[in-house]
């Protein structure tokens, strides 16, 4: 075997206060990408973290791989994406092969004018070193090593009790929120005896990680049935360092021992690549995996992530991927609540939403498997027709199923959203819980970049708050539109943006928001990507929300209803439909003129 | 109208936010309505469906066309040797993923 990577040793900076009891309001149990992310999502926005993991070092071994665009979007804002996308490869040639041929190849293009690739193949060991690096600069986020939560203790539901143990001890803690990401197995949840629903599939999968000694193309390769692992599937994909992963489909009735040993992994290799392509072997392993889900990902105090709450099988990448969503979608939750603009409640849409998008990728993934490894000799027959008109046939390619890449949920259905109002039409697909599409924009009030203009994104400018956003390309004709909007960031420290025209030297007219009025940052749409993609017209107001979802948008919008729509976006419950003069007596109230 | 031989699913009124959602909701259908049957049940369940969607077709020229197609795939079936993959680069962007 031939390592190409050095395994880290953290340590940590301070003692544990051994047989003490500890508060804190947040403990984040499990440094894997989902626990790292969720605890410097939680820093970042000024919430005091502990972390905790039983170990002192990364994952060991060949695990996550394949990291999509939103993941990489997330690990933007976390500070992280530019190292993954260094260290790690893309790869834009797909080569499909059935039997004794190659019956396709194609090309993924990348959807133009987005900051971030579709994705990015990176170890799982590289993405964790580079959250712990991240993690280890922010003051609020301490990291633990080698600290097992032993025991939960939710005799008092309110107040969740851990025992954790240490090398030199045990202590305890009392955390307000405990966000559960300790993996499939999840201890935690095995300790409070929580239901996870699902199938294990009967099929196992070799491992082999293999360095190439020569120049390989960076491609995807999937056989199907191929003639030297007959009845089967194979994927090669390619990892940082020269690393090539190669993942045999075994079948439930063989030797998971015997499959492991070299000498019988070194010919099924050879027979793949042929014998122009010598290699070492750098990591051997053989799994199972299980589609299933919590019932729910919120037990009162307690929140699980990731693994913990939700597995699928790998076809797709939706294992790591959905993880760090999951913490997306939590942290400003959990931050809100526990500043106390937000009821308990909006924690509940953490369940409803991340629920959604468990059944979402475990439904593709189901998908997946189903087309790699039919269940009947019928779909079989579907299947091998499929891929043989693929090879002549676009129609069919479309069908060939060997994992559809991780991509964001759509929360359409999430209680948090405000629908369109009845007049209100729009184009396009960025509806009230759509994830934000990105575009290229430029600032309007920055200095040109000595190097001209370089692009900025629209993703990396809606960050991680609650951002209103009105398409103002000549401010004096939408005077309405511009003071709801501006009224409303006042009122509710919104961040407010105004997109100009396409040019930086594009701002007509800009209304006077006053002395006292908010901060606003003028964008233009260079590309006219944002007009084209939110189907943009003088006057149009989009609200987001902090994980940069869709929560509302009007064709011209009013003050009040961008502060009714943040409330719901906080979960603060509606009022109940309220006669007119009820309301109209709420609104005295209000900042709205 | 020409055979189509482009990826065609849909659904009239429900954009699809992804664009293989469509062909994988038919296939899935597809694989379900054989599910439970015996070999011979699912023959004919596909020699009805066959006949259900040629009658839908109609256009003799075209279902002309989808005989000679599916023919054509057959007779160059996987055996052959040939390869017939090496020409232009076929776009499908986001329809295929690692794991």
């Amino acid at each position: 075997m031939l390592p190409t990577y050095r395994y880290p040793r953290f340590c940590n900076s301070r003692p544990a206060e051994i047989g003490q009891l500890i508060d804190r309001p947040v403990l984040v149990v499990g440094a894997g990408p989902v626990g790292l992310s969720c605890a410097i999502d939680l820093a970042q926005r000024g919430v005091p973290v502990l972390l905790l993991d039983e170990d002192d070092t990364v994952s060991v071994g060949s695990r996550g791989l394949c990291y999509a665009k939103r993941t990489l979007e997330i690990l933007d804002r976390l500070g992280v994406a530019g190292q993954v996308l260094r260290k790690g490869v893309s790869w834009n040639v797909g080569r499909t092969f059935f039997a004794d041929q190659e019956i396709y190849r194609f090309e993924l293009l990348a959807e133009l004018d987005h900051g971030l690739p579709g994705m990015v193949n990176l170890q799982q060991y590289y993405l964790e070193q580079f959250l712990v690096e991240r993690a280890m600069q922010i003051p609020l986020l301490e990291m633990r090593c080698k600290n097992r939560v032993a025991a939960i203790d939710l005799g008092d539901p309110q107040r969740p009790l851990l025992r954790v143990e240490t090398p030199e001890g045990d202590y305890l803690v009392c955390a307000q929120w405990v966000v559960v990401a300790d993996g499939a197995r999840s201890p935690i949840r095995r300790q409070l005896g929580l239901d996870v629903e699902g199938q294990v599939f009967r099929d196992r999968f070799l491992i082999a990680d293999v360095v190439m000694k020569a120049d390989f193309p960076t491609e995807r390769w999937f056989w199907f049935d191929p003639p030297f692992h007959p009845n089967q599937s194979v994927l090669l994909h390619r990892q940082a360092d020269e690393v090539w992963r190669i993942d045999f489909q075994l079948g439930w009735d063989v030797d998971p021992e015997e499959e492991k040993k070299p000498a019988r992994v070194i010919p099924r290799i050879q027979a793949m690549l042929g014998p122009e392509h010598p290699f070492d072997l750098e990591w051997i392993s053989v799994y199972t995996f299980q589609c299933r889900r919590m019932r729910s990902f919120r037990h009162g105090r307690v929140l699980f992530a990731g693994d913990a709450a939700h597995q699928v099988s790998p076809f797709g990448a939706r294992g790591a991927n959905s993880g760090v969503q999951d913490a997306d979608n939590l942290g400003w939750k959990l931050a809100a609540v526990l500043r106390g603009q937000a009821p308990h409640q909006l924690l509940e849409s953490y369940d409803q939403e991340r629920g959604f998008a468990a059944d979402e990728n475990l439904h593709n993934s189901t998908r997946s498997t189903d087309f790699i490894t039919p269940k009947s000799s019928v779909s079989r027959m579907f299947r091998d027709a499929v891929l043989l008109l693929s090879r002549d046939f676009a129609f069919a390619r479309a069908l060939v199923n060997s994992g559809r890449l991780s991509v964001p949920s759509f929360l359409l259905d999430s209680p948090l959203n405000t629908p369109d109002g009845p007049n209100d039409r729009f184009d396009g697909r960025m509806r009230p819980g759509a994830p934000a599409d990105d575009a290229p924009i430029l600032l309007q009030d920055l200095p040109l970049a000595a190097d001209g203009a370089a692009p900025c994104w629209l993703l990396q400018l809606l960050g991680e708050g609650f951002v209103i956003m009105v398409y103002a390309p000549d401010e004096s004709a939408v005077v309405p539109a511009m003071l709801a909007c501006s009224e409303a960031a006042m009122e509710a420290s919104l961040r407010l943006l105004i997109v100009t025209g396409a040019s930086r030297s594009a701002v007509g007219q800009s209304v006077r928001l006053g002395p006292q009025g908010p901060a606003v940052e003028r964008i233009a749409d260079v590309r006219e990507q944002i007009v084209r993609r939110y189907d943009l017209r003088p006057g149009t107001a989009y609200l987001f929300r902090p994980d940069q979802h869709v929560l509302a948008r009007w064709r011209v919008p009013t003050c009040e209803q961008i502060l009714a729509a943040h409330r719901r976006g906080l979960g603060i419950a509606a009022t109940p439909i309220a006669s007119r003069g009820e309301r109209a007596a709420q609104n005295e109230g209000s900042a709205c003129h | 109208m020409p055979l189509i031989l482009e990826p065609n699913f849909h659904e009239p009124g429900r954009p699809a936010l992804r664009s293989w959602s469509p062909g994988d909701d038919f296939y899935e259908a597809l694989i379900a309505a054989h599910a439970g049957l015996t070999e011979s049940a699912s023959y004919a369940l596909n020699a009805r469906l066959v006949l259900i969607l040629a009658n839908h077709v109609g256009d003799l020229g075209v279902l002309r066309e989808a005989l000679q197609a599916g023919l054509r795939s057959a007779a160059a079936g996987v055996s052959d040797s040939a390869a017939g993959s090496d020409g232009e680069p076929l776009t499908a962007p986001q329809s295929a993923a690692g794991g």
